[in-house]
């Protein structure tokens, strides 16, 4: 996420229902299916914004996600900021393992997003709230 | 309320899942079935999901946790119709479908779903870990 990124349309979608986690879902699929991204890719960038905005949710206390289609020299992508005030993560090592969990899922969430996506970081402290930003490039 | 229907077709229970579901929406469900298993004593539960563009961790613990409580109310429970691009996502995402048989279509489901009933133990090679 170098200086050469440009972000180019942007919204940004609350975060707090089950309805909501649907409707982001929807605006995701919108914005990498109108970049161009295949079935799969789109696929899988969505599920990986399904995981994040229910943690954001179940985690963070709700929050909002900016979605944003993002260029760099010779590729588009999008990138997703999902943002909350929440009591933030203690070890973010930890929570990134498979199969690691506080709210009784499956611990897929945070490990299966970044594997669904080209970038993903996670800025959080306890108290501070949690910052994730996922990008996915649409494959040439 | 929203719901999605449950059909009872010969010994067995039809659900198919045609919007997108927000999380209690398949919670809901999987509550339904569960009464309806008791309710109508079917021996088994075919759900197709073709309609479905996604699978997340939570639909797919819904789909796990409804063949874990058919399994305990004697009954079998095939998954039909899953869209290629979602079975690339759910591996690379981490999901196994614990318990799942699974079937191409709604036909093939049916044909597991009875082999399945008549002899329990031998629904093997057909998908789905026991």
């Amino acid at each position: 996420m170098g200086a050469a990124v440009q972000a180019e349309r942007s919204s940004t979608l609350e975060v707090r229902t089950s309805e909501d986690v649907v409707r982001v879902r929807q605006e995701v699929r919108n914005r990498t299916a109108a970049v161009g991204f295949s079935l799969v890719d789109q696929t899988k960038f969505v599920t990986a914004a399904s995981e994040i905005a229910r943690n954001t949710i179940d985690h963070g206390e709700g929050g909002t996600v900016r979605i944003e289609v993002v260029a760099a020299p010779g590729k588009k992508g999008v990138r997703l900021v999902f943002e909350d005030q929440g009591p933030g993560i203690a070890d973010i090592k930890l929570a990134m393992q498979d199969g690691y969990t506080t709210g009784g899922g499956l611990g897929m969430g945070m490990p299966g997003s970044k594997r669904l996506s080209n970038e993903f970081y996670v800025e959080s402290a306890p108290g501070k709230g949690t910052k994730v930003t996922l990008v996915r490039w649409k494959s040439t | 309320m929203e719901q999605i229907p449950i059909l009872k077709v010969g010994r067995c229970l039809l659900v198919s899942i045609q919007i997108d579901m927000h999380d209690k929406l398949a919670m809901a469900l999987q509550d339904d079935l569960t009464q309806k298993l008791v309710d109508t004593r079917a021996r088994g539960v075919l759900i197709d999901i073709s309609a479905l563009d996604l699978v997340d961790s939570f639909i797919g613990r819904m789909l796990s946790n409804i063949a874990a409580m058919a399994r305990v109310l004697d009954a079998q429970t095939v998954v039909v119709g899953m869209r290629p691009q979602v079975a690339i996502t759910l591996v690379e995402l981490g999901l196994t479908l614990t318990g799942i048989h699974t079937a191409l279509d709604v036909d093939k489901g049916l044909a597991l779903i009875n082999r399945l009933i008549d002899d329990p133990d031998g629904g093997s090679g057909a998908g789905g870990a026991q």
